[in-house]
């Protein structure tokens, strides 16, 4: 294979965790609705752990767009 | 298509070599030296008269300082007080890192591993050495949790020595990866209607698609500007709570 197909390849594998953590912000989101849903009084609690659990979980999609950009323009 | 990468170049404005070590006063120098003006000169003027109804910009000055106490005094606890400053100055640091950034034209400082690496060594070895200083050896406690059995231990401390130890790795990759992904989003945007501007008059109209998008990307990137900050507060309080108590 030649050298800039492979490197397009690998980007592309590289961006495979996003899988996961669509799973995981899907997950995420669902189970903040449905808790406000039944509780709206416990959304000022909520909020503040919902909000550190998407920064969490987003910033494993950006590690893995950074691997990808790393393979792109660094080697 | 433009370089997207090309925004993060650190370029010298004053050139400054000693020898070996280049000190120049770069772009990322001054985006901090404005961030130091800033907050400065906002927090003097904010507390020069203090009145009991405060006015606008009191009120700003309040709002952070109990946002911060608060979330010092949920995550450690009262005895965490001491701590007030530090977590502060490093809230505010980041925090205006990444919104200066999002001013077209500006450098984001945050989004050089460097500079969040720094920040984030400064966190670890504050907690290692409040941890000795309060502790002593039992600080290394922390990596042996109470209530395992013996025969569970070369696993578990294994484990927990390495996630102590990759805390600054996280901490600084996560706050700088954000910070570059959201700006290369932009810029990638932006070179698409520029592409589309020179393919003619019906690409003018197209390139109105892009452009809509990058100003919902701006106030995304708002938000992650904020929750970042927050998050490196967070985080920093967390780690600093096992300086303050060991009770795993």
């Amino acid at each position: 294979m030649e050298m800039e197909t492979a490197k397009l390849f690998a980007a592309a594998i590289a961006l495979l965790p996003l899988f996961g953590v669509a799973i995981g912000l899907g997950m995420i989101f669902s189970s903040y609705n449905e808790a406000v849903g039944r509780n709206p009084g416990a959304s000022a609690i909520l909020d503040k752990k919902f909000f550190i659990t998407f920064a969490l979980t987003e910033a494993l999609a950006i590690f893995a767009l950074l691997v990808c950009l790393m393979i792109l323009f660094m080697f | 298509m433009a370089d997207p990468i090309k925004q993060f170049k650190i370029e010298p404005i004053i050139p400054l070599e000693f020898g070996n070590f280049d000190l120049s006063f770069t772009n990322s120098s001054l985006w901090m030296a404005i961030a130091v003006v800033v907050s400065t000169v906002f927090m003097t003027i904010a507390i020069q008269r203090k009145e009991m109804v405060p006015g606008r910009v009191q009120v700003f000055s309040e709002m952070l300082y109990e946002f911060v106490a608060g979330l010092i005094r949920e995550n450690v606890g009262t005895a965490g007080r001491k701590f007030f400053p530090f977590v502060f100055t490093l809230f505010i640091v980041v925090l205006l890192g990444n919104v200066l950034g999002l001013i077209p034209f500006s450098f984001t400082y945050t989004s050089h591993i460097i500079v969040t690496f720094a920040l984030a060594a400064l966190v670890f070895f504050a907690v290692i050495i409040f941890g000795i200083a309060r502790h002593g050896i039992r600080f290394l406690s922390l990596f042996a949790p109470a209530g395992i059995p013996l025969w569970l231990m070369p696993l578990i401390i294994p484990i927990e020595l390495l996630s102590f130890l990759i805390r600054p790795i996280t901490l600084s990759v996560r706050l700088f990866a954000n910070m570059m992904a959201g700006h290369l989003m932009l810029k990638v945007f932006a070179s698409f209607s520029v592409a589309m501007i020179g393919a003619g008059v019906a690409g003018m109209f197209g390139a109105m698609l892009p452009m809509l998008f990058n100003v919902i990307l701006i106030a995304f990137e708002l938000l992650i500007a904020l929750l970042q900050a927050y998050v490196f507060a967070v985080l920093t309080c967390i780690y600093l709570k096992d300086t303050v108590e060991l009770h795993h």
